[in-house]
């Protein structure tokens, strides 16, 4: 990875929950355009770490920089801006449930762009047909599958084509052909528009299909970090163990 | 093990306490910062104003008619039924209007308020509103805020009004008292003081009922039980609010006049 530069860092990130520690030191670099899935147990504070990027959760400790910027000192106003450049898929999609699925793939253009109405429908009508589902527009959240809905919160993740996306275990729940649609979705996204993207997931075929590199958390920090084959290689107890499973 | 629970208990009370003061502060300072959001403050009124008619005008009728029943029965013994409309009038505008109408709509709107922003909060979706770079104080706080300080004066406005003309129906019915002397003693006796106690009192209530359900749905935990909880807790809350501030308010307009 030499040569190539750094988006986001984390530098010795700590954060609690009451008595309980979720990351203890966490220190990882993300590079321009890549996909770094982030692998773990549930509760290891692989979300978390996504929260504190995005600014919904300070850390109680460390540095956070996107683009050199450091963002754990910047104020919920300041963050706005930068929030917009970055797209997040919630684990449960976190669709507006009072809006159609239109209004809610236009919702930050609608909101934060001086576009017209046909302008913004245009897009919606693109970023919809990326995610094979065009003519959806007037549909509600509470008709659509959970499948469905990932990719919609996608394509609203992408309404303003932001430099780097984020997925919270976007595969969980559903079933292994639309896991796979999914999968391929997030590889076509970063070819297609070059975004750098972090994954989050405990899955092991969607981390190894989608990853360029991998980082296997457990117990607040990255135990170890490297691509499919040196992950797969690891001579590492705990990430055997996450791989194989239990002997 | 009870002192620690005690320890507990005052430290949760002082963080909601912060918090409620966090949220009126924002949702007020948020009202006067761009974007304003009207469509929104419009719908907000709609949903708030409006479709509480029915309910306002149901509850604040009969205070109006029961009212009316008592209060003619017990003046009757002193020979001072005439009097009705103005006792009437005046419980109506200054106390029971605001109190009762406070209380059905912190039940119907504060509660809807509360489900709805505490369902947003456990799905993610307030999280998500501010992952696309939207403030949710503004978006959803501030614009309920506004709606409710603003409509809660008008309801109780218009139910003191039904509550004055279900007195009329019974006094003229049932009291004997004649139409006109029944109008002229019931605008007689009320007073600039009396008006402004009446309109102060559902301002302040608005917002503390908007506070209150704001407050508690953006922080509901724990999934559709636990958004149930801060239902019940926002109506169980926003009551004892609107008790407490009442004695409040009706001791400094009193002590103004």
């Amino acid at each position: 990875m030499t040569g190539r530069s750094v988006v986001i860092e984390f530098k010795d990130i700590y954060k609690s929950f009451g008595k309980k520690e979720v990351l203890c030191g966490l220190d990882l670099a993300i590079y321009k355009g890549e996909t770094l899935v982030i692998l773990g147990r549930s509760g290891c504070g692989k979300s978390v770490t996504l929260k504190i990027l995005l600014g919904l959760i300070y850390p109680d400790q460390g540095q956070v920089f996107i683009n050199n910027t450091e963002i754990t000192a910047l104020s919920e106003k300041s963050l706005m801006p930068i929030r917009r450049r970055m797209g997040m898929l919630f684990q449960g999609s976190a669709l507006f449930d009072s809006l159609t699925i239109g209004e809610n793939v236009a919702f930050a253009l609608t909101e934060h762009s001086d576009l017209t109405a046909g302008e913004i429908e245009t897009i919606v009508a693109k970023n919809l047909s990326f995610v094979e589902l065009s003519g959806t527009q007037n549909m509600m959240p509470s008709e659509l599958s959970g499948g469905m809905k990932k990719r919609v919160a996608l394509a609203r993740a992408m309404a303003f084509q932001p430099d780097i996306l984020l997925y919270d275990e976007p595969t969980t729940g559903l079933d292994p052909i639309t896991a796979t649609t999914i999968n391929a979705l997030i590889r076509k996204t970063q070819l297609e528009f070059g975004v750098t993207s972090i994954v989050v997931t405990h899955e092991l075929d969607s981390g190894f299909s989608v990853a360029d590199r991998i980082a296997v958390m457990d117990d607040g920090r990255i135990l170890e970090i490297g691509d499919v084959e040196s992950i797969q290689n690891s001579k590492n107890e705990f990430v055997q163990t996450f791989i194989a499973g239990p002997k | 093990m009870t002192r620690r629970l005690n320890k507990e208990n005052i430290a949760q009370f002082l963080i909601n306490v912060h918090g409620l003061g966090e949220m009126f502060g924002r949702s007020l300072f948020l009202a006067f910062i761009k974007p304003f959001y009207l469509r929104d403050i419009l719908f907000q009124m709609y949903s708030i104003g409006v479709k509480s008619l029915s309910i306002v005008i149901l509850t604040s009728t009969f205070t109006g008619l029961v009212l009316a029943l008592e209060f003619g029965h017990e003046m009757a013994v002193y020979g001072a039924k005439m009097y009705t409309g103005s006792v009437l009038s005046v419980a109506l505008v200054r106390e029971l209007g605001p109190v009762i109408i406070s209380l059905v709509v912190a039940g119907r709107v504060g509660a809807g308020i509360t489900a709805e922003l505490g369902s947003m909060a456990v799905t993610e979706q307030i999280d998500a509103m501010r992952a696309l770079g939207t403030n949710p104080y503004k978006k959803l706080a501030s614009t309920r805020f506004i709606s409710l300080t603003v409509m809660l004066p008008i309801l109780v406005a218009i139910g003191d009004m039904c509550g004055m003309i279900g007195g009329w129906l019974v006094s003229v019915t049932s009291l004997g008292i004649s139409s006109d002397f029944y109008w002229s003693l019931t605008v007689q006796y009320l007073f600039f003081p009396d008006l402004f106690s009446g309109l102060l009192k559902p301002f302040i209530f608005g917002m503390t009922i908007a506070t209150v359900a704001c407050y508690l749905g953006f922080n509901a935990t724990g999934g559709t039980r636990g958004v149930g909880e801060a239902t019940t807790r926002s109506v169980v809350l926003s009551s004892i609010l609107i008790f407490t501030l009442d004695f409040l308010i009706t001791k400094l307009t009193l002590g103004a006049i």
